[in-house]
């Protein structure tokens, strides 16, 4: 099944793979930093530096 | 649970880890039959095939301007009720409102030089939709330049409360002034001048831009939650190396 975009074909095409590499871009960035943020708190709390609240719970029996 | 105890971080935390496959799952479902839809939506009699730009210029707008208004509602629980979720809420909206905001110019550009002539013109809804985009930027700038994180929300709060003037402007531009844009046609008193062909597919792609936008926030939220421990993480790292 094609679909005929008529005369403006490039537009429309040229709108739709803007929006997808807007919408690709923002997925990436909320993900990479995601990543980033969890290896920077494991590599902390590695070296035994924890949150407040987090001392407390453990020391809680 | 009640919704107050949304505003412990770590309970809103759970609470986005649990919802987070659902919305995506959501928000998948949702643009797979809008897309559908819009494929199989007919021509315009006037603009032809160019009407598909709309099923994601519209929807762009419509985030790009939410965005500002959830910000702004957020920099009232900053200001007003000091509310410990409000700046995150508001931080992490910016980037993907400006986001939606350049979605619109760029369609919205491409969609004007096959309609109008032109890619851009000076209008009044144009202009204050790049404004909207450039307040954006700002207010991304300003959160990277202060680095506290609750000093730099009240800043940014003030600058946003301001900025939401620009709101109103967008959405009357095309009423208040003679515009080369069209004035409104989804939401208008008096229903939609759209036909239902062509209206259907784009009110299921409004739901599913929504739905891409709140999970979005939701996981930018839950970084920058994340982001803020990391910060007082590093700062007890750096106490302690002081201390020793």
């Amino acid at each position: 099944m094609t679909m005929d975009l008529g005369p403006h074909a490039g537009f429309i095409v040229g709108a739709y793979v803007a929006a997808i590499a807007i919408v690709a871009g923002l997925i990436i960035w909320v993900m990479l930093d995601r990543r980033q943020l969890a290896r920077a708190v494991d590599e902390l709390e590695g070296k035994g530096i924890m949150r407040r609240s987090q001392r407390g719970r453990e020391e809680i029996p | 649970m009640p919704l107050t105890d949304l505003a412990n971080p770590s309970r809103f935390l759970a609470v986005v880890d649990r919802l987070l496959p659902w919305l995506a799952a959501a928000t998948l479902l949702a643009f797979a039959f809008g897309i559908r839809e819009a494929y199989l939506a007919p021509d315009d009699y006037q603009q032809g095939a160019t009407v598909k730009i709309m099923f994601i210029h519209v929807p762009a707008a419509w985030l790009g301007t939410l965005a500002w208004v959830l910000m702004s509602i957020a920099a009232l629980g900053t200001l007003v009720w000091r509310h410990p979720l409000a700046d995150v809420a508001a931080k992490a909206a910016a980037p993907i409102g400006a986001a939606f905001t350049l979605m619109c110019l760029v369609t919205g550009s491409l969609w004007g030089r096959p309609m109008w002539g032109t890619y851009w013109v000076w209008d009044a809804r144009l202009t204050s939709v790049l404004v909207l985009f450039l307040m954006y930027l700002g207010v991304i700038a300003l959160w990277r330049t202060i680095d506290d994180p609750s000093r730099a929300a009240r800043v940014v709060a003030v600058l946003t409360l301001v900025g939401a003037i620009n709101i109103p402007i967008i959405k009357f531009s095309v009423e208040w002034w003679n515009t080369l844009h069209q004035s409104a046609s989804v939401l208008r008193l008096g229903g939609s001048t759209i036909d239902p062909t062509i209206l259907m597919p784009l009110m299921v792609m409004l739901v599913a831009f929504t739905l891409l936008f709140l999970t979005l926030h939701l996981a930018a939220m839950r970084n920058e939650i994340v982001r803020r421990r990391l910060r007082s993480m590093l700062l007890m790292q750096a106490d302690a190396a002081a201390g020793a």
